[in-house]
């Protein structure tokens, strides 16, 4: 299992520096640069010319990529080409406000939407199963700022429950953060429970067609007991699959929910990074959605092997 | 702000009369109220866009809304534009110029203080001067260009020598690059400045809480306790915060929804027609636009008042083909106005051997938000026309850089400037980098040189308004409509005016607004 | 025998409103322009008005006609959609599967340029690509199917390598079955499930993904209409009560609840025999 986890964590890394290489060439071959983006309408060729020597863009990429490689991998994420900021100074403080929400989304979503699902699987065709399976499909068809809007509408503009603007900040207690976050969480919820449960169900059914399962009915074990014991358990694998989906879904998947929340999170400070041709910026926000990808996808492999003993046993092949 | 017209010089005299009507078209359901004594306490809340995590208060790169409404706050400009578009004194206190208004001599403001304690001197206004000067990468740097020299004439008194004479040299003064900050400061995430609030936590793009400056030199401002900002890029988001009451001001309300949000008992909406215009731009370098019947054929191909109810929900003023609005005083109101016309459009088309005539217009939201849409309308009103249209979606990043001056045809704008002169030499004098339709006429830039210097007032009139009409009749800039700048308050929310520049009261509401007793 | 007259009672309600909402808007899909009682760019009347004789679902942001919106969006939407969920699957699934029968290097390949590709968010990729190349229906639609089939390649490949490591599997392979009779005989049949189910879902996400990113300026071009960029582009006219925005919303739910229901009906037709008989 080490060793297992070792090379992973080997392949992980290789595939972050891809990330890397694939992020700085697709800012490379878009249109517009960093000088651009902060000139705007007033660029002239001399502004533009001036700004770039000013910034280093008039060195070779490929030099530019080594340097930035070079300093990232000694910790170093650089500054931002546009506020000469270090990157750090902006990029922790949202990277904990995505993964504050996204714990608090998944909290909630994960448990209730494999819970829904294994229930909507044991009591299939039944009323239950039906409200929920359209119920889930109506969530998860309509767009996630639409849902957002309608949220806002019902349970801000028109009651004023809670803030329409997800706005957080330093020292703020933890009940205001609470309130502040909960109608981008709901939104979230919704969308990701609908995908997880309606998975679980189909998985689960799935198992339940399988001989050993008919052998367990056979003995007449009630429904229940065969969906807990012996379906659920099989169907973990692509349950721990979609759920670390899910996951990380909420952390590198809400930029909309973040536009309409007015929440700062990484999403939309990635996308603003990309819009200022913000290299360094870009990178690392690429870097920390890349690590945090790589890191759920090993715990679904690991977790899919654990779960699954002729996996993790295999004959006749490398695993 | 005291005695405003007689410190402006004699050679203003004439000018100011003509400018007194200028701004007020603007005003739009907001009971009178400037008589209401300012009243102290309160946080406003102001959720505005246009902000991005790389702001910082560096004067020479401000761009966007919510950086340039900060610096406002922290610091103070050279001249105030008022809401009647109107040249006041700000830190520079009184001024005079030379005859031929080459040579200028100004006051700078005395007992204003730092937020650092230090006393403001010319040294400091020099020094803030000379960051846009020179081997600079200042926005403003073609702005300050004109300016030869730059001498000290006293502790409190700077002599401003131009290359020519230029009548509205006060007015170029109003750039809101032109912030002062102490000699020698270049520590521009912690800025320093004179202005009425001192900045407190900022979080670039975010949000950002200024505490009230209590030695603040401005009679009557500086009102609230403290200001948060809070940066909403998306409009949605920004009306939302608006009518569930998490701010009491917004800028750049939608177009489209601004009747609906107008019927929100608790929200004002503020409606400032200035400047603003939007622009098809046809590249007179560029086939087919090289040929004047081309321009002229799309000129007669878009329904105006259309454009103007769809895009803008008629919140602005009908263009035509030229960049001098309405409130401004060297209008020229006996152009006729150019109206949809196929049977011209068509006229003119086979005029140029363009017959059907095909363009491809380049829009994006990036050039004023609804431009997509406003592409859609004109496409459909000159298909009318005989004229076939392809819209070619941009996508907003790289837009002024890959797009506009780049492509034969696009959509842009032009925030307002205060005078005609700068609007005129900005975006249509052939050897301005920013002649967006690289349009080329001889007797246009003479005239336009001749008119800077001139301070005879009934002859600048001629003059400009002979300009207006070579651009509407040659000219490569199809201008079918001005918008209003749209911000929506609070009712709360006391002391708020339209205003001719800017969103937000030119940029400085944090400092003239009161809070309802 | 119960269990068969139970699913024949039970399984068609949903089964036949999903097949009834799907035949619905495949005819949309190829009639829907035909029936518009106007243009999809025609301005006829006030934005944002409410519905009224001749204009049963009121006008837009821009004042066209709604229901001629939606008619001509169908064709837009479903197609794009369907085109680029084919083709996603079409890349992913072969792809999957092999990488999980055959291993080695090539799993090592494809799974590495496939982990690559996800650990970028897929609206970032987006951006950046059709930014790159322009934002044409086909570049569009090449580009949503390129970075969905990543999510399918995984989801085949996972599932293709659960059932071949199985005792079925194995037996098949000592009897020496070549790799096309595994995938067809064992694989394929096997993996279905999962990967319908995927496939409903993945068609209503592409709806989503397009008007994401028209969001960001750079989904389907105006003034063609799609139903995702139409939720978005009215989507405030909510705030103060009007209906613009629920028609796309509505005709997108139908299409994916209707999908949806299908699949769910032809799965539970494979996944029986313990049926509802308790």
């Amino acid at each position: 299992m080490l060793t297992l986890i070792a090379k992973r964590a080997v392949l992980g890394v290789f595939t972050l520096w891809l990330v890397s290489v694939l992020v700085f060439a697709g800012t490379e071959i878009l249109p517009g640069d960093v000088a651009g983006a902060i000139l705007g309408q007033s660029a002239t060729p001399e502004s533009l010319a001036r700004l770039r020597a000013e910034l280093g863009l008039d060195v070779p990429a490929l030099q530019r990529y080594a340097e930035w490689l070079t300093g990232f991998v000694q910790g170093d994420m650089g500054r931002s080409m546009a506020s000469g900021q270090p990157v750090a100074d902006l990029l922790w403080p949202r990277f904990w406000n995505t993964m504050a929400l996204a714990a608090y989304a998944g909290a909630i979503a994960v448990p209730l939407a494999v819970g829904l699902g294994i229930t909507a699987a044991a009591l299939r065709g039944g009323i239950f199963d039906r409200v929920s399976n359209v119920a889930a499909l109506a969530f998860v068809s309509l767009p996630e700022y639409f849902l957002g809007l309608l949220l806002v509408l019902w349970l801000s503009v028109k009651t004023g429950w809670l803030p329409s603007l997800a706005d957080t900040y330093d020292g703020m207690g933890l009940a205001a953060w609470f309130r502040a976050t909960t109608l981008p969480m709901l939104v979230l919820v919704m969308v990701t429970t609908a995908q997880i449960l309606r998975m679980t169900r189909t998985t689960v059914l799935g198992v339940m067609d399988q001989p050993y399962v008919e052998t367990a009915f056979l003995k007449g074990l009630r429904n229940g007991r065969v969906v807990l014991r012996h379906a659920t358990p099989n169907a973990a694998a692509p349950i721990v699959n979609v759920v670390s989906f899910n996951i990380a879904y909420l952390i590198t998947g809400v930029v909309l929910v973040e536009a309409v929340f007015n929440y700062n999170g990484l999403g939309r400070f990635m996308v603003d990074a990309v819009s200022r041709r913000d290299l360094p910026l870009v990178q690392a926000a690429a870097m920390i959605f890349g690590g945090v990808y790589v890191f759920l996808n090993m715990v679904a492999d690991i977790a899919a092997i654990a779960l699954n003993p002729r996996l993790r046993h295999p004959r006749g092949k490398e695993a | 702000m005291t005695k405003p017209h007689d410190q402006l010089g004699i050679n203003r005299r004439g000018l100011l009369a003509g400018m007194a009507g200028a701004g007020l078209l603007g005003v739009s359901g907001l009971p009178l109220r400037a008589q209401e004594t300012p009243r102290r306490g309160g946080v406003l809340k102001l959720g505005i866009s246009g902000g991005s995590t790389t702001d910082d208060f560096d004067v020479r790169k401000l761009a966007d809304w919510v950086p340039v409404n900060q610096a406002y706050m922290v610091m103070n400009g050279l001249v105030e534009i008022d809401s009647d578009n109107i040249a006041q004194p700000e830190l520079l206190e009184s001024w005079e110029a030379e005859p031929g208004a080459t040579v200028w001599t100004f006051d700078v403001r005395r007992g204003v203080t730092f937020h650092n304690g230090k006393s403001l001197t010319a040294d400091d206004v020099i020094y803030s001067l000379n960051l846009h000067r020179g081997d600079s990468s200042s926005a403003a740097r073609s702005i300050v260009a004109p300016i030869t020299e730059i001498e000290k004439t006293g502790d409190h008194q700077i002599r401003i020598t131009l290359e020519s004479g230029n009548a509205d040299l006060p007015y170029v003064l109003s750039d809101y690059h032109l912030l002062v900050v102490p000699e020698g400061f270049d520590d521009w995430s912690n800025p320093v400045g004179t202005g009425p609030f001192i900045p407190e936590r900022i979080e670039p793009g975010v949000r950002g809480r200024f505490v009230r400056n209590e030695d603040y030199w401005k009679p009557g401002c500086a009102n609230v306790d403290a200001v948060e900002v809070v940066v909403i890029n998306d409009v949605t988001a920004r009306t939302n915060a608006l009518m569930s009451g998490q701010v009491q001001a917004i800028n750049a309300v939608d177009f489209k929804t601004v009747n609906l949000l107008g019927r929100n008992p608790r929200v004002e909406i503020v409606r400032s027609a200035g400047g603003q215009h939007f622009t098809f731009l046809m590249d007179c370098t560029k086939a087919p636009f090289t040929d004047v019947n081309t321009r002229l054929a799309i000129k007669h191909a878009v329904d105006r008042q259309q454009l103007l109810d769809t895009a803008l929900a008629g919140y602005g003023q009908l263009g035509n083909d030229h960049p001098i609005p309405q409130t401004d005083r060297f209008h020229n109101s006996e152009l006729p106005q150019r109206t949809y016309d196929p049977e011209q459009a068509q006229f003119y088309a086979q005029k140029a051997g363009m017959d059907p005539l095909a363009v491809t217009l380049s829009a994006s939201d990036a050039a004023f938000s609804g431009a997509v849409d406003a592409a859609a309308v004109f496409r459909a009103a000159a298909t009318g026309a005989g004229i076939d249209v392809t819209i070619d979606r941009q996508p907003a990043d790289g837009y002024w850089s890959d797009v506009w001056m780049q492509v034969p045809f696009c959509m842009s704008y032009w925030g307002g400037r205060p005078t005609a002169d700068q609007m005129l030499s900005i975006a249509y004098e052939s050897t301005s980098s920013y002649n967006d339709t690289r349009w080329a006429n001889e007797r246009f830039d003479r005239l336009l040189k001749e008119a800077r210097a001139l301070l005879d007032e009934e002859k600048r009139r001629e003059i400009y308004w002979e300009c207006q009409a070579l651009i509407h009749n040659d000219g490569g800039a199809m201008i079918p409509m001005f918008g209003d700048y749209l911000d929506a308050v609070s009712t709360e929310l006391r002391g708020v005016k339209p205003h001719a520049m800017f969103n937000l009261m030119g940029a400085r509401m944090a400092e003239k607004v009161w809070f309802d007793a | 025998m119960t269990a068969l007259t139970t699913r024949a009672a039970s399984v068609p309600l949903t089964g036949w409103i999903g097949m009834a909402l799907i035949a619905l808007n495949l005819f949309l899909f190829l009639f829907g322009p035909m029936l518009a009682p106007y243009g999809q760019e025609e301005i006829v009347g006030v934005p944002f008005d409410v519905p009224q004789p001749g204009h049963p679902l009121g006008f837009d942001q821009n004042g066209r006609d709604m229901l001629s919106r939606l008619l001509y969006g169908a064709r837009t939407s479903i197609g794009i959609s369907l085109a680029a969920v084919c083709l996603s699957f079409a890349i992913g699934v072969p792809l999957g599967i092999l990488a999980a029968i055959r291993g080695g290097w090539m799993d090592l390949v494809l799974s590495r340029l496939v982990d690559t590709v996800m650990s970028i968010p897929v609206l970032i990729s987006a951006l950046v690509v059709l930014q790159a190349l322009g934002s044409s229906l086909p570049v569009l639609i090449v580009t949503i199917a390129c970075l969905d089939s990543t999510r399918v390649f995984r989801l085949a490949r996972l599932v293709a390598q659960g059932i071949n490591v199985m005792e079925y599997a194995e037996v098949a392979r000592l009897r020496g079955e070549g790799l096309i009779w595994m995938i067809r005989r064992e694989i394929l049949p096997n993996v279905m499930p999962p990967l319908v189910a995927e496939f409903g879902m993945r068609f209503c996400f592409t709806f989503l993904f397009v008007a994401g990113l028209s969001f960001l300026g750079l989904g389907v071009q105006p003034p063609f209409a799609d139903w995702g960029g139409m939720v978005r582009d009215n989507q405030q006219g909510i705030l103060y009560g009007l209906y613009a925005p629920l028609f796309p919303a509505a005709a997108i739910a139908l299409v994916t609840i209707g999908v949806n229901l299908t699949v769910d009906w032809m799965l539970s037709g494979r996944t029986t025999v313990q049926g509802d008989n308790r």
